[in-house]
C-alpha cells in the first residue's frame, strides 16, 4: 500500500513474537483515509495481536515501529468494555467523557443500534448481542464527533450480531470510510460492501 | 463541533461518579471488608483473653493489623472487574492522562473501603477497650493510613490483575510495603492512648501519603499497561 | 507518536565479556573469601564482651550489606530495562533477585546462629534482623511475581516496576523499623558496632565486605550467563557454542 505521507497509521518492519514463536515478520502497512482493511488469517495467526498493537495496547514481543497520526483511535475488542452494573446510557456517558465525545448524541446512537427502549436497563439484563450493540454505539458516537481523521480498529465486530445489525454496521463502516476515516477489522464473515476492500493476510498460525 | 481536547475535569468527575455508582450497586464489596474487620476484632478477645487492661494495651496494634488485612482484601479485587470486562483497555486507550485516571480510581476505592473503615473504627476500638482519648487520633491515623494503603494496594492490584492466582501473590508483594504505615499509625494510636504527643507519627503518615499520591500513580499506570498487554 | 524498539546489548558479546571477567574475578573472590575468613576467624582479636561468637559478623555483616546493595542493583537494572528497553538490563534484574535473596537468607541465618550464644534465643525482633526479614520478603515478591507471569517479557517489566517501588520504600521501611525498635526496646545490645570496633577487627571485616561484593558480582554474572544461554537456545550463537 502506498501514500505513506497521508497515512492515518504507518507500520514499518513490524515483527511480532509470542511464546518464542514468530507470528509476523517485517510487515509494512499504511492505512490511509478512505481505507477499509480486512485482516485475515487462521486462528492463532496474530490478527488480534496485530490489531491490539495498532491500538497501542500490545507492545510485548513487538519490533519495528508503528506511527499513528490519526485524530482519534477507536478500538473495540473481544471484551466489550461494558459495565454490567451500569445502564447503556451510563456506559456510553463515560465513554463520551473519556474520548471527548459530545454526550448529546447518546440517544441517537442508542437508537441507531436499536436499543432506544433499553437505554436505562442495567446491562446485566441485556442479551449478549444487545451488549455488543451497546459497544457498537461507540462507533456512532465517534462518527458524530466529526473527527476528520479517525481510525476504527474492530476485532470481530459481527460476533453475536443479528443479520439486520450486520447490515447496519457495514453501512456505518462504509460511511466512516467515505467520509475520510479508515476502518481496520478482523472478521470471518464476508462483507457485503461496495467499497474496495484491502486485505492483509497473515500466515499460518501453527 | 467537539473537535477540541476532551475536558479533563469532566472526565475525572465522571470516572469518580462511575466508580461510586458501581460500588453503590454492588454494596457487598464495601460491606465485606467491614464485616471482616468486625469478625477478626471478635477473634482477638477470644484468642488472648477478655482482660480489659490487656486488650487496651494491644488495641492499637490489633486495630491496625486488622485494618491492614481488610484493606489488602479490598485491594485484590480493585481492577479485576475492569480487567475482565474490557473497561481497562478502554481506559488505557482514552486520550486522558492515565496518571490522573488511576489516581481517581484509587480515590474512589478509598472512599468506598477506607472511609467506612475509618468511620467505624471508633466502634471497634471501644470494643477493644481503647481509651476514649485516643479515638480522635485513631480516626485521623485511619483516614491517612487507609489512603496510603489504597494507593500502595492499587500498585499490587495493577501488577497482578492479569494473573490467575493473583490473590496470594498480592499479599506477598504488598504486605512488606504496608509495614511503615502499620508501624507509624499503630505507634500514633499507642502514643495517644498512653498520653504522649502523636503529632510526629501523624505528620510522618501525612508525608508518606503525599509521597504515595505523587509516585504511586506512575507505578499503577505502568502496572495496568503491563497487565492489559500480558492478558 | 513514534515508538522505537531497540535491541541494545548483544547476548554473545555479553557472554564472551562476562566469561573473561569471571576468569579473573572468580579466583580473586575465592582468595579474598579464604583470606578474609581465616583472618577474621583465627587471627582477629577476640571480642571482649562476646568472646569468639562475635566472629560470625565476618559473614553476617557482609551478607547484610551486600544483600541491601543487591536490591538497589536489581532496581536500577529494572529502571534501565524500562526506560531504555534494554534486554540485558532485564536479564540482570531477573538474575540479581535470587542472588540477593540468598544473601539475605544467609544474613538472617547467621544472625540467628549468632543470636543463640548472645541473647540465648535464635530469634530476636531486633531492628536490623527485622529489616532484613522484610528485605527478604521484598526479594521473594519479585521472584514470585516473575514466576507468576507466563509471558516473560511482561514478567520482566512487572518486576522492574515492583523493584522500583521497593527501592523507594526501602529507606522508609528501614527508618520505620528503627523507630519501632527504639520505641519498644531501648537498645541494650547493638547488633554491630563498627564505629567502636578496633581496626584489627575492622580490617578483615572490610576485606570480607569487598569479597562479598565480588561474590555477588560473580554469582550475578554466572546466573546471567545461564539465562542468556536459555533465552538464546534457538539462536545461532548458542548453537555455535554447543558445536565447539
Amino acid at each position: 500500500m502506498t501514500d505513506a505521507a497521508d497515512a492515518l497509521i504507518a507500520v514499518r518492519g513490524l515483527g511480532l513474537e509470542r511464546g518464542g514463536k514468530a507470528l509476523l515478520a517485517d510487515l509494512d502497512l499504511d492505512i490511509a483515509a478512505g481505507h477499509l482493511v480486512l485482516i485475515e488469517g487462521p486462528n492463532g495467526s496474530g490478527k488480534t495481536t496485530l490489531l491490539r498493537s495498532l491500538a497501542g495496547l500490545s507492545r510485548l514481543g513487538l519490533s519495528g515501529r508503528i506511527e499513528a497520526r490519526c485524530d482519534e483511535l477507536l478500538y473495540l475488542g473481544h471484551r466489550a468494555g461494558i459495565k454490567q452494573l451500569l445502564t447503556p446510557r451510563e456506559n456510553l456517558a463515560w465513554a463520551c467523557r473519556s474520548q471527548g465525545w459530545d454526550p448529546v448524541h447518546i440517544d441517537s446512537a442508542l437508537d441507531r443500534v436499536g436499543l432506544s427502549g433499553r437505554a436505562d436497563l442495567l446491562c446485566q439484563h441485556l442479551s449478549a448481542g444487545q451488549q455488543r450493540r451497546v459497544n457498537l454505539a461507540r462507533l456512532h458516537l465517534s462518527f458524530d464527533a466529526r473527527h476528520k481523521r479517525s481510525l476504527w480498529l474492530l476485532d470481530e465486530p459481527f460476533t453475536a450480531i443479528d443479520r439486520g445489525g450486520v447490515a447496519a454496521l457495514t453501512d456505518t463502516m462504509a460511511q466512516q470510510v467515505r467520509r475520510g476515516g479508515a476502518v481496520v477489522l478482523t472478521s470471518h464473515q464476508d462483507l457485503p460492501l461496495d467499497i474496495p476492500l484491502r486485505r492483509v493476510v497473515l500466515g499460518g498460525g501453527r | 463541533m467537539s473537535n477540541q481536547p476532551p475536558a479533563l475535569g469532566a472526565f475525572l468527575g465522571a470516572s469518580l461518579r462511575r466508580q461510586l455508582l458501581l460500588a453503590y450497586r454492588r454494596p457487598v464489596d464495601t460491606i465485606n471488608p467491614l464485616l471482616f474487620f468486625l469478625l477478626v476484632v471478635t477473634l482477638f478477645p477470644l484468642g488472648i483473653g477478655p482482660d480489659p487492661a490487656q486488650l487496651a494495651e494491644f488495641a492499637p496494634g490489633i486495630l491496625w493489623i486488622v485494618a491492614l488485612l481488610a484493606s489488602l482484601m479490598a485491594a485484590e479485587g480493585m481492577f479485576r472487574q475492569d480487567y475482565e470486562d474490557g473497561s481497562l483497555e478502554q481506559l488505557l486507550l482514552s486520550p486522558q492522562p492515565l496518571y490522573l485516571a488511576s489516581l481517581t480510581y484509587t480515590a474512589a476505592h478509598w472512599l468506598v473501603t477506607g472511609v467506612p473503615l475509618t468511620l467505624l473504627s471508633p466502634l471497634f476500638a471501644t470494643m477493644l477497650q481503647l481509651p476514649v482519648a485516643a479515638l480522635p487520633v485513631l480516626l485521623l491515623s485511619m483516614a491517612l493510613g487507609t489512603a496510603i494503603l489504597s494507593l500502595v494496594g492499587s500498585i499490587g492490584a495493577a501488577l497482578t490483575v492479569s494473573l490467575k492466582r493473583g490473590g496470594m501473590l498480592i499479599s506477598l508483594i504488598i504486605v512488606p510495603l504496608y509495614i511503615p504505615v502499620l508501624i507509624f499509625a499503630a505507634g500514633a494510636v499507642r502514643f495517644a492512648a498512653e498520653g504522649f504527643d502523636p503529632a510526629p507519627q501523624l505528620l510522618l503518615l501525612a508525608g508518606m501519603l503525599s509521597l504515595a499520591v505523587a509516585l504511586a500513580p506512575f507505578a499503577i499506570s505502568a502496572g495496568l499497561r503491563i497487565s492489559v498487554d500480558a492478558g | 507518536m513514534w515508538t522505537w524498539f531497540h535491541k541494545l546489548g548483544s547476548p554473545p558479546w555479553m557472554y564472551r565479556i562476562s566469561g573473561r571477567i569471571l576468569a579473573i574475578l572468580l579466583p580473586l573472590t575465592i582468595a579474598m573469601l579464604v583470606v578474609g575468613a581465616v583472618w577474621g576467624l583465627l587471627y582477629a582479636p577476640m571480642d571482649f564482651k562476646q568472646g569468639n561468637s562475635f566472629r560470625i559478623i565476618y559473614f553476617h555483616v557482609p551478607a547484610s550489606v551486600v544483600a541491601l546493595a543487591g536490591y538497589y542493583v536489581m532496581a536500577v537494572a529494572g529502571a534501565v530495562s524500562l526506560i531504555w528497553r534494554m534486554k540485558m538490563a532485564e536479564v540482570a534484574m531477573k538474575c540479581a533477585a535470587p542472588v540477593g535473596a540468598a544473601l539475605t537468607f544467609l544474613s538472617l541465618l547467621s544472625g540467628a546462629i549468632w543470636g543463640k550464644p548472645t541473647w540465648g534465643t535464635y530469634w530476636v525482633w531486633d531492628a536490623r534482623i527485622t529489616s532484613m526479614l522484610i528485605l527478604f520478603f521484598l526479594y521473594l515478591g519479585v521472584i514470585v511475581l516473575y514466576q507468576a507471569y507466563e509471558n516473560k517479557e511482561a514478567a520482566g517489566k512487572a518486576c522492574a516496576v515492583l523493584s522500583l517501588v521497593g527501592m523507594v520504600n526501602i529507606p522508609i521501611i528501614y527508618k520505620s523499623v528503627d523507630w519501632w525498635y527504639s520505641l519498644h526496646q531501648p537498645a541494650t545490645i547493638r547488633f554491630t558496632e563498627e564505629s567502636a570496633m578496633h581496626s584489627s577487627m575492622l580490617q578483615p571485616l572490610l576485606l570480607m565486605i569487598l569479597a562479598f561484593y565480588c561474590l555477588f558480582t560473580c554469582a550475578l554474572l554466572l546466573n546471567m550467563r545461564s539465562e542468556l544461554l536459555r533465552r538464546g537456545a534457538s539462536t545461532s550463537w548458542v548453537r555455535g557454542l554447543a558445536v565447539n
